[in-house]
């Protein structure tokens, strides 16, 4: 298993929700990373966002994990919840909170909107880029 | 290429209940599939979705398809 895939496993199990995007939580660079984290805007859940742009690699390596092709994956509590069509229609019939409820316990609305970068070029592992 | 993604779907889904292909945009490479179908019953919707993947391999890896939205439901 390689480093990038490593880094990305670790990210995906200690973070709460993660999403895998397009760009940042601040700014999306395509309609769907941006339609996916509407949708846990929609709910209340902060979210780590993590850039796939960067680096093709990471999409490649976030793909094999997941065994999901595209872009945006939202685990939750190292699982993948979907991507965007399917969180959106878990929001809209209710279903993500029941989903955050059973997966995260009362708490889950607390905390902050973030990105993170998976770059090898910093020295910290995990940088916060806005 | 409507036609072409409409085929494999409905040789991946030959049981499909509804089966509908937009091309959202016009572009011939922005798609919204919709399949209903008893094979999606009782599986989760990441797995379902994940079907619709696999059905759309080809056209998803070569760059023909460049975004898809997908939108399944079981036959119950």
């Amino acid at each position: 298993m390689s480093e990038l895939r490593d880094r990305i496993q670790e990210t995906i199990d200690r973070e709460p929700v993660v999403a895998f995007v397009k760009g940042t939580h601040e700014q999306a660079f395509c309609g769907n990373s941006e339609r996916a984290m509407q949708a846990l805007r929609a709910v209340g859940a902060p979210f780590t966002a993590v850039d796939v742009l960067p680096d093709p690699a990471i999409r490649q390596e976030l793909s094999a994990l997941s065994s999901w092709p595209t872009i945006p994956q939202i685990f939750v509590r190292g699982e993948l919840i979907g991507g965007a069509d399917i969180v959106q229609e878990l929001a809209a019939s209710g279903e993500l909170e029941t989903t955050l409820d059973a997966k995260l316990g009362d708490g889950w609305r607390e905390g902050e909107e973030r990105t993170i970068a998976l770059t090898d070029a910093t020295p910290n592992q995990f940088r916060i880029v806005s | 290429m409507t036609a072409s993604i409409e085929q494999l779907l409905r040789d991946a889904f030959p049981d499909a209940r509804q089966l509908d292909v937009t091309d959202r945009t016009g572009g011939g490479d922005h798609f919204h599939v919709t399949v209903v179908s008893p094979r999606f019953n009782a599986l989760p919707l990441v797995d379902q979705h994940r079907l619709v993947y696999d059905a759309l391999a080809a056209p998803l890896d070569d760059g023909t398809i460049h975004e898809l939205r997908i939108t399944t439901r079981g036959d119950t």
